[in-house]
């Protein structure tokens, strides 16, 4: 009986309702380190506080919806294709990051999230993803001159 | 009659031969974006935003209204081939557009919704046009408290009656507020939530929040679950020409869902969902055939389909006279003039002439052409319907990390990006509505501007709010609007879905 009790039938808002307390402590937190004070009305952390106490009610509001039966399905997810498109959005991040520019990045990114979607001819997208890649950064930097992140690949051009 | 005059400099300006090449482009590609499933216009205008930036303003505009009716174009055509509406507002297209498309007479309906956009939306262009001015006359009277109040009705209309619970709304609104807060904050010079990190000193960007949370949390979602759900287009047989029994079965549709639209839409917190649903109701109650429906009636597409693009120009009046976003589309449109440095308002009437009537004129202008451009094509967009969707979403994935990295070329902006695409994932997979939180990002700082500009003006006596009769009264209309879901649990039918 003792463990029937315990036992939160909503668990993804009762989740919910934590991180809400965490980003309204990180909000009070961070308003009380403002030190410029209007001379009056209304100082710069005054919307810091009111925010912070509308997630803590927020907060509150679902932890009471978390004890009662979710009133919504949530189908269960596919984990590896999430994951895919995780890292692919990584492989983009990561050849910016690295100075590798934006070809190889968005081929990566094309390539990866095509898998996450089920295509196995990876070596297939991977071609389509650079001459996208290529195509993309032709038009945005010559045509519109618009600057997307340059690596060795694309000095050359 | 000013309004006219400044109409005719309007069409001077939109007819030049530059601004009907940006038109024509602007129609076909935000069609080409639009089409594609699980894009509505809010999305499209935010891929596309990044295409239009060196381009002069009155250029860029041009363009930027051209896209946004071609994305409107391009949601119905999917909701009519795929059963799979990009947008809330093509629901109800679905429901009798499809299974038109079903029963083989697709080109009639891509017709009678091609067709009715165009005389819907040039009603209510029209009405933009005559109604704007008179609502700036008022705008220019309002003060600090009045708009402060104004906001207050948006945040609560849209949070509270968008999505399935108050509460999963006013989060979603919450979670726009606190990103708003980020940045250096205008009145004192003091950084924010900025944690140190440099990139965020400019506050986040509307488009990385929207880009983040439409199009990436929208990948992340459709691969959690694709498994389970592929779809495939219905292709267009026989003639994509309405007869005349068609015509003569949707021209009243389409007046009266005009009629249902504009002025809903043009409410805050109307959006397109219950105009398109009342017309829907409405056909369904006057028709002389109320057997077809749920079958594939003409009737059922051409009132809601007028209805949506009514709507979609009623939020414009709010948009450019107030500077007040009431669905996410206007939100990612005032984000659109944002990075042209206008700010809609009252002042822009004033300050911007030229532009707000070279706007509204070539809202007529891209129109036509999308009457003229599309239904002729309407071959090449079911072909795009056919893109196999891995490959559909990669290439959405690496246009909107490609928009997020030409305005903004920053790892701090992809990581923002990508962390945006996770909560969208979470939001959508847990039923929190988007909307709220990027009308809470943009009207956030707004808000908190236009209080404390209250409070400096009063001394800091909070009274000021209530003093003036007219803020008192929105404040109030604010204040029940937020506690009447809650009293009354029967109102939470009348609630609607986002965009």
């Amino acid at each position: 009986m003792t463990q029937k009790t315990l036992r939160i039938p909503n668990r993804p808002t009762a989740m919910i309702a934590v991180v809400l307390f965490a980003i309204a402590f990180i909000t009070y937190w961070d308003a009380s380190h403002m030190k410029v004070r209007a001379t009056y009305g209304m100082s710069a952390s005054a919307a810091s506080y009111f925010v912070a106490i509308l997630f803590v009610v927020l907060a509150i509001g679902h932890l009471i919806s978390a004890f009662k039966p979710s009133d919504i399905e949530v189908e269960s997810a596919d984990w590896m294709a999430v994951g895919w498109i995780g890292f692919a959005l990584a492989g983009l991040i990561g050849s910016i990051w690295l100075g590798g520019g934006f070809i190889p990045g968005s081929t990566l990114l094309f390539a990866l999230t095509a898998r996450a979607f089920g295509r196995k001819a990876l070596l297939v997208d991977l071609c389509l993803g650079a001459v996208i890649g290529v195509f993309v950064f032709l038009l945005f930097n010559k045509l519109l001159t618009l600057a997307l992140p340059q690596g060795p690949l694309e000095r050359l051009f | 009659m000013d309004t006219f005059s400044f109409l005719i400099d309007g069409f001077a300006l939109a007819i030049q031969p530059a601004n009907l090449i940006y038109a024509a482009i602007g129609v076909l590609i935000g069609t080409a974006v639009g089409v594609l499933p699980g894009i509505g216009p809010a999305l499209t205008v935010a891929l596309l935003l990044p295409v239009t930036f060196k381009l002069d303003p009155g250029g860029s505009i041009i363009m930027f209204a051209g896209i946004y009716y071609g994305g409107m174009y391009g949601g119905s055509t999917t909701a009519i081939l795929l059963n799979a509406p990009g947008e809330s507002a093509s629901v109800v297209t679905a429901l009798e557009g499809n299974k038109m498309a079903r029963a083989g007479r697709g080109g009639p309906a891509l017709a009678t919704a091609a067709i009715g956009s165009f005389v819907a939306a040039l009603v209510a262009t029209a009405g933009l046009a005559v109604l704007a001015p008179y609502l700036v006359k008022i705008a220019v009277k309002f003060g600090p408290w009045d708009y402060f109040g104004l906001m207050l009705i948006a945040f609560v209309t849209v949070s509270a009656t968008f999505g399935s619970s108050p509460l999963r709304g006013l989060t979603s609104l919450a979670f726009g507020l606190w990103l708003g807060l980020m940045g250096i904050d205008q009145l004192t010079g003091q950084a924010r939530l900025t944690f140190g990190v440099p990139g965020l000193l400019d506050g986040v960007e509307v488009t990385t929040l929207a880009v983040g949370l439409f199009a990436i949390g929208e990948a992340f979602f459709v691969a959690s679950r694709h498994l389970y759900k592929p779809e495939k287009p219905i292709p267009v047989k026989g003639s994509i020409w309405m007869t005349r029994e068609d015509w003569k079965r949707s021209w009243k549709p389409w007046l009266r869902g005009t009629v249902i639209g504009f002025p809903i839409g043009a409410l805050p917190a109307g959006g397109a969902e219950i105009p398109t649903f009342l017309s829907y109701t409405i056909e369904r109650k006057l028709s002389s055939k109320p057997e077809e429906f749920g079958r594939g009636a003409i009737e059922g597409v051409a009132g809601p389909e007028a209805a949506n693009n009514a709507s979609a120009a009623g939020t414009l009046v709010p948009l450019l006279a107030l500077g007040l976003p009431t669905s996410a589309t206007a939100a990612v449109m005032l984000a659109g003039f944002q990075q042209y440095n206008i700010q809609p308002g009252p002042l822009l009437f004033t300050q911007h002439a030229d532009l707000v009537w070279g706007l509204v004129a070539s809202l007529f202008i891209a129109n036509v052409m999308l009457l003229v451009l599309n239904l002729p094509l309407v071959g090449i967009w079911v072909k795009l319907l056919k893109i196999p969707l891995p490959w559909l979403y990669a290439g959405i994935l690496v246009f909107a990390s490609m928009g997020t990295l030409a305005a903004n070329p920053s790892v701090t902006e992809l990581l923002l990006l990508t962390g945006f695409g996770v909560v969208g994932f979470v939001m959508r997979r847990y039923d929190y509505p988007i909307a709220p939180a990027v009308v809470g990002l943009i009207l956030g700082p707004l808000a908190d501007s236009a209080l404390r500009r209250s409070l400096q003006m009063s001394l800091g006596d909070p009274m000021i709010l209530v003093q003036h009769p007219s803020s008192a009264i929105m404040i109030g209309i604010a204040v029940v609007a937020l506690v009447a879901p809650f009293v009354f649990r029967g109102l939470a039918k009348f609630r609607q879905d986002e965009d």
